[in-house]
């Protein structure tokens, strides 16, 4: 099972760069094995495809945009969910991450499971740390992740000793 | 008359809202606008100017090595510090590699689908339009099997519905032109690029040690260590892995995306008379070949409409280009200490003012550049005019060859002043697609022949003078002159100014109420249907926007965030 958890967002813009935030975090507590990969996926569209190419799964985790929930909630979406929730914001000149799991699709190389954690931000300021509530939602997020990746068969140790930097 | 407002025109590289009004179906006024608020400057005060490029690379998911390399260009120039031969052709082969990912993911993944009609492509013939293939190239990827595979593939999608990157596309709108056959051919490489642009990448991340954002750059050189004998670091074995992709990406790039460019250029032709708009030009040179930033593998330069009248940029000390770059604000939503008119980005200054959008007054969150004071186009068409007056034989070559064969599909011949044009840019970017693929089969033969010598050094170790040193750095990036520009006081970032290719393209009015190039393009441009405005998207996707500000932010409550608004 190769697994890619990938964070999304700008860290110059405070919440906004939630999702790239909780997969740093991840990948430092955690022990991971070898088929699951971290990877902060910064802004990027089109570049990623190389990486979630093939994989079995995929767990993305982003700042998510929601008039119901309140800033720091956390969201899991999958399945109908994504491809609904993908379906309204497609263009042709805007590839973003729905547009590379689409063009994935049409090569048959799209990771069967797909997963998106979302995070509800309280700030878009300039600035590069989180908010008090952007805070907790990360945490949360740590936490859904982990439980989607037990779901998925994968055990993380946590490290002893979490690791320094990337 | 008639107004359409497009909000927003992109949206992963960011925020740009087009209005237009439109008078007895051609446009008459244009107004760009960035409508996001970028201030990396407020970030980068105080820090150390080692980690600017960091943070720089995060402006944007489109162009993170571009404003990483700038970056650390900028500092080593305020330092007077030289790069070591092998970190710059490292670097050198990243860019090269970074900008043919990004000129064939343009032209294929988000500039076709403007002239390229997908649902007509399921009608075409797979031996007709292999056919059409054979007399163009001898492209291996043009055989039937291969056409029909890629026909019944995009049947299949487009029947289940999931429409993905194609959905809102402007099928069947009156001014697609090309016949199903073309369309289908062009559709098989669409597919294809999406393989050809991962091998790109994968030189990217193999010599930037990550990908999408590179981490072995540093001040004064690269973090690469070079040995020959050990497997941890950039070894001969790796290095020749990185040779068999750029193989790879050849025969894709001169003989599917040339031809490509060429059919929809000539069955277009009618969009060489659209779009020049600021037809004064400037680019810069890049790929240095030596120490010090004063020999280039590509020339760059200012034309000023006119190609004899070609004025090269020689070097990283530049006083012709340090001099002349002005950023202005009237109509831009930010003041200056003053009210100065335009000021030079050592001066610059980022104080928001927010007032609505005002068409005559502030409308734009982007500054607007200029060069001695007047508005500049940047982009590959720059660059490749540059390049051409230059005398740069690869380029000259190139841009021949597919004048040539867009003139036999035509059966006319077109002139080389069809490029200032909207189809012009777009042809443009292709033949500079195919210079920086052979400057990176030389890039590579140059760090391996300077390793072969027994050469190893990758870095020079910056070195802060107490007080205030200056500097800027220039890099030709996919979509035209990036500068950074740094003021360092005591070993602290004072001042930080990006000056990137869209805020030329994109910016409003300046200080002269003269149009930026994306406003004067679209002037004179026909729109048959003020609701769905293709002609307006064909004009600035032509110049590759990016507003290198990035917001990612995905939409629980599904609302549809492209509005197109025809009063």
């Amino acid at each position: 099972m190769r697994i890619l958890v990938l964070g999304l967002g700008n860290i110059l813009l405070s919440d906004e760069g939630a999702g790239v935030h909780a997969v740093e975090r991840l990948g430092k507590r955690l022990a991971l094995p070898p088929e699951v990969e971290v990877l902060d996926g910064g802004t990027c569209g089109m570049e990623l495809l190389d990486q979630i190419s093939g994989r079995d799964a995929l767990i993305v985790v982003d700042a998510i945009k929601s008039k119901k929930r309140k800033p720091g909630d956390t969201v899991r979406l999958a399945g109908a969910d994504i491809d609904q929730f993908f379906r309204t914001r497609l263009s042709p000149h805007q590839l973003g991450l729905s547009d590379v799991l689409a063009l994935l699709d049409m090569t048959g190389a799209k990771p069967a499971e797909v997963v998106i954690v979302g995070i509800v931000p309280a700030s878009l300021d300039l600035g590069l740390s989180l908010s008090p509530e952007a805070e907790q939602g990360c945490e949360a997020a740590i936490g859904l992740v982990i439980a989607e990746l037990e779901r998925l068969g994968v055990s993380a140790a946590t490290r002893s000793s979490p690791v320094a930097a990337e | 008359m008639s107004r359409i407002t497009i909000d927003p025109i992109t949206r992963i590289e960011g925020h740009l809202r087009i209005d237009c009004e439109v008078t007895e179906g051609k446009v008459a006024k244009a107004w760009s606008s960035g409508t996001m608020w970028r201030g990396i400057e407020v970030i980068l005060k105080d820090r150390d100017p080692r980690d600017a490029w960091v943070f720089t690379q995060r402006i944007c998911g489109v162009c993170t090595t571009v404003h990483a390399v700038t970056s650390v260009r900028a500092v080593e120039n305020a330092l007077g510090l030289e790069v070591p031969l092998n970190a710059q052709f490292i670097r050198n082969m990243i860019i090269t590699a970074h900008g043919i990912h990004d000129h064939i993911v343009h032209f294929y993944h988000l500039a076709a689908l403007d002239w390229v009609d997908i649902v007509s492509a399921l009608k075409g013939d797979p031996e007709a339009a292999a056919k059409i293939g054979a007399s163009l190239s001898d492209y291996a990827g043009n055989s039937v099997p291969e056409i029909r595979a890629v026909r019944d593939k995009l049947t299949k999608f487009v029947e289940s519905g999931q429409l993905g990157p194609y959905a809102s596309g402007y099928w069947g709108h009156p001014a697609m032109k090309l016949p199903p056959e073309i369309n289908l051919l062009a559709a098989t490489h669409y597919l294809q690029a999406l393989e050809v642009q991962r091998v790109a990448n994968q030189i990217v991340t193999i010599l930037g040690a990550k990908s999408p954002h590179i981490q072995n750059l540093a001040v004064g050189g690269v973090a690469n260590p070079i040995n020959p004998e050990s497997q941890s670091t950039l070894t001969i074995e790796r290095l020749f892995a990185v040779k068999t992709l750029i193989d790879k990406l050849g025969d894709f790039i001169h003989n599917a995306m040339m031809t490509d460019t060429a059919a929809v250029g000539a069955l277009y032709a009618d969009w060489t008379q659209y779009g020049a708009g600021v037809t004064n030009y400037l680019s810069v040179p890049d790929l240095p070949l030596d120490t010090k930033g004063t020999v280039f593998e590509l020339p760059g330069g200012h034309v000023p409409g006119d190609l004899n009248a070609f004025k090269p940029i020689t070097s990283y000390q530049d006083a012709y280009f340090r001099d002349g770059v002005k950023e202005a604000v009237k109509h831009s939503w930010y003041d200056y200490t003053g009210n100065a008119g335009a000021l030079h980005p050592f001066d610059g200054e980022t104080t928001p003012n927010y007032t609505d959008f005002q068409e005559d007054g502030k409308y734009s969150w982007v500054k607007a550049p200029t060069f001695y004071d007047e508005r500049a186009q940047v982009g590959p068409l720059a660059n490749v005019l540059a390049m051409y007056a230059a005398g740069h034989e690869p380029t000259k070559r190139h841009l021949t060859k597919l004048i040539e064969v867009a003139s036999s599909v035509a059966g006319s011949p077109i002139p080389l002043a069809a490029l200032h044009s909207t189809v012009g840019r777009i042809a443009a970017r292709t033949v500079r697609c195919a210079v920086l693929h052979e400057a990176l089969q030389n890039q590579w033969q140059l760090l391996l022949d300077n390793i072969s010598k027994g050469d190893f050094d990758t870095f020079n170790r910056p070195v802060f003078p107490k007080g205030e040193v200056r500097g800027f750095g220039y890099h030709e990036a996919p979509r035209g002159v990036l500068s950074h520009w740094v003021v360092i006081k005591d070993g602290k970032i004072d001042n930080y100014q990006c000056v990137v290719p869209s805020t030329w393209n994109a910016g409003p009015r300046d200080q002269n109420d003269a149009p930026g190039p994306y406003e004067a393009s679209l002037v004179d441009n026909p729109v048959a249907d003020p609701t769905l405005p293709l002609e307006v998207l064909r004009t600035v996707h032509s110049f590759d926007p990016c507003l290198a500000c990035a917001v990612h932010l995905v939409d629980e409550d599904r609302e549809p965030i492209v509005s197109v608004k025809a009063m």
